[in-house]
């Protein structure tokens, strides 16, 4: 069933729409997440035709640095100007996080500096926010475990939306006093992110508001495609051998594989079959299990970690992140609460990169899938850091002690220095005998 | 013993605008059956080609997700409240590109569906 998909909204021709992704009926553009038919999860769809012309390698290097580079591709209408410049992060090449973990040819696309608000969620808000504005929203919300109520509240201020923010009462207060700075309106529940969310789908069908991760889900999802253009344009417009992706709800993974898809159809990158690996924590692994059981069914778990950006029990697109790793030859894996921690030391220690506790739990799951055998060394990975640890520091409470002050003189100084060296590689020593441990 | 039950925006097309039952429903299979007694037109569009209930159909019993509560072995309590909530999923089906998945229809069943649903 291949409809031509432009059709004109205002006095503008629009080339997506929604389809479901079951029965596969087709709707015109509007805040709308389930089927009325089956109930499924509706999906954007695009005039593929019409991207031919319109995405091209020349047509995104005249763009802005930013994921509205890939506009033409992401579904907002054609003469859209975003009021935020989000996304482009860099694509860090890696080698003594490689060095330690066993890897050769590893890269990170660091979204610890996705701006504005310093985590992956400013790209989906930004797409969700610009159909909020199509739709005549007035208000606007979310259910959060942080990032996403961060990313809300900030580019809501600035395209002057009233924004309720729903999240679970026991949320870093970091992530809380980050959204509330913005003027949102926080709404703590007494529960889980799946009570949260639960909350959210009740409420955005009894107000007239735009939610951006339950009624514009859809639109919401499309702006993690533009993690997949990235990663490819930064390449030189290749693929990578494996991606290792942070997994919460599970869109992310699949909306990079249907951005590397896009890109071959379009020919813009060389046919490629990229292996997907999946990250979570094991106080929080349903699609995990799923995937290491064969299985696509996720029973939902009630979540225990500290990585609390991750801490989705009932993962909605838990089926389709277990399918998209299984059909690509990829795995998935989940690391402990130490694991998570020590990770992201590490990659600060190695990289410079100050990730939160999701960053922990892709950074030590990529380094168990290198001691596993599951990624060659040699293969070109890349890891997706989503989060940035300014925002997570009490997972770090007790791992540094505070020196004693010493006093403004020479000798004081000398005599630490002294103390520190031999204190240093005594520490160096011991974490060459853990990198080999790793191994 | 009756059980209220909260039905979403989605399913009200099929429902003549109802949102919300009693029922007398003494666990899960009962509910859905009386349901389906009570809507016949939403009968086919919760259970898909194998007769199971539709996955991306939730069910919480006063904000707790049924499968913590045992599911369908879960004996309702009089004045609990059930919430049915579909899904709220956003993700890729597969690697195909969304334009080229071949449509498997609820209704013909047929891959390539000609039905203009």
């Amino acid at each position: 069933m291949h409809l031509p998909l432009s059709f004109i909204e205002g006095d503008m021709a629009v080339f997506y729409e929604l389809r479901c992704r079951d029965c596969g009926k087709r709707f015109p553009n509007e805040p709308l997440s389930s089927c009325d038919e089956c109930f499924s999860p509706l999906e954007v769809v695009y005039d593929m035709d019409a991207a031919k012309r319109t995405f091209t390698r020349e047509a995104i290097a005249a763009g802005p640095p930013s994921m509205w580079r890939y506009q033409s591709l992401l579904p907002v209408p054609q003469d859209y100007q975003a009021p935020t410049p989000a996304g482009f992060t860099p694509l860090l090449d890696a080698p003594r996080l490689a060095k330690r973990i066993g890897a050769k040819n590893l890269f990170l696309k660091n979204d610890a500096v996705c701006l504005p608000t310093l985590s992956f969620k400013d790209r989906v808000v930004s797409v969700a926010l610009a159909n909020a504005k199509v739709f005549g929203f007035d208000t606007v919300g979310c259910s959060s475990t942080g990032n996403l109520a961060t990313a809300v509240a900030a580019q809501a201020a600035r395209m002057g939306f009233k924004t309720y923010i729903l999240v679970p009462a026991d949320l870093e207060p970091a992530k809380i006093l980050n959204t509330q700075v913005y003027g949102a309106t926080l709404v703590r529940v007494d529960g889980n992110y799946d009570h949260v969310n639960r909350l959210s789908s009740q409420i955005a069908e009894r107000f007239n508001w735009g939610f951006v991760n339950v009624n514009l889900r859809p639109y919401y999802a499309e702006g993690s495609k533009t993690v997949g253009y990235e990663i490819a344009e930064q390449l030189g417009w290749k693929l990578p051998d494996n991606v290792v992706v942070p997994m919460a709800g599970g869109s992310l993974i699949t909306k990079i594989r249907k951005a590397f898809n896009e890109l071959i159809e379009l020919g813009l990158v060389a046919e490629k079959q990229v292996r997907f690996f999946g990250a979570q924590a094991t106080g929080c692994s349903p699609i995990s299990t799923a995937v290491k059981a064969g299985t696509d069914l996720i029973e939902p778990q009630r979540p225990n970690t500290i990585a609390r950006s991750l801490a989705i029990g009932n993962p909605a697109d838990g089926p389709y992140a277990a399918r998209a790793i299984q059909q690509s030859g990829g795995w998935a894996e989940d690391v402990s609460d130490v694991e998570i921690v020590s990770a992201i030391q590490e990659l600060a220690e190695t990289e410079g990169v100050f990730t939160e506790t999701a960053g922990g739990v892709t950074t030590a799951v990529t380094a168990r899938l290198y001691a596993h055998g599951r990624i060659s060394p040699d293969d070109l990975t890349v890891a997706c850091i989503t989060g940035n640890g300014l925002k997570t520091t009490d997972a770090l409470a007790g791992k540094y002690d505070v020196e004693r002050a010493i006093r403004p003189r020479m000798a004081d100084f000398e005599e630490f220095v002294a103390q520190h060296e031999v204190h240093g590689v005594a520490i160096e020593e011991l974490a060459a005998v853990g990198a080999q441990n790793v191994r | 013993m009756s059980v209220k039950v909260l039905l979403p925006n989605a399913f009200q097309k099929h429902t003549n605008g109802a949102r919300e039952i009693e029922s007398k429903a003494a666990n899960l299979p009962q509910l859905i059956e009386e349901i389906e007694v009570s809507f016949p037109a939403l009968k086919q569009h919760l259970r898909d080609s194998d007769g199971q209930v539709r996955r991306f159909i939730n069910f919480y019993v006063n904000d707790e997700d049924i499968r913590f509560l045992g599911n369908e072995k879960y004996s309702f309590k009089d004045g609990d409240e059930v919430l049915v909530i579909p899904s709220i999923a956003g993700g890729s089906e597969s690697g195909i590109p969304a334009r080229f998945v071949l449509c498997c229809c609820s209704y013909c069943g047929q891959e390539d569906c000609l039905c203009d649903n």
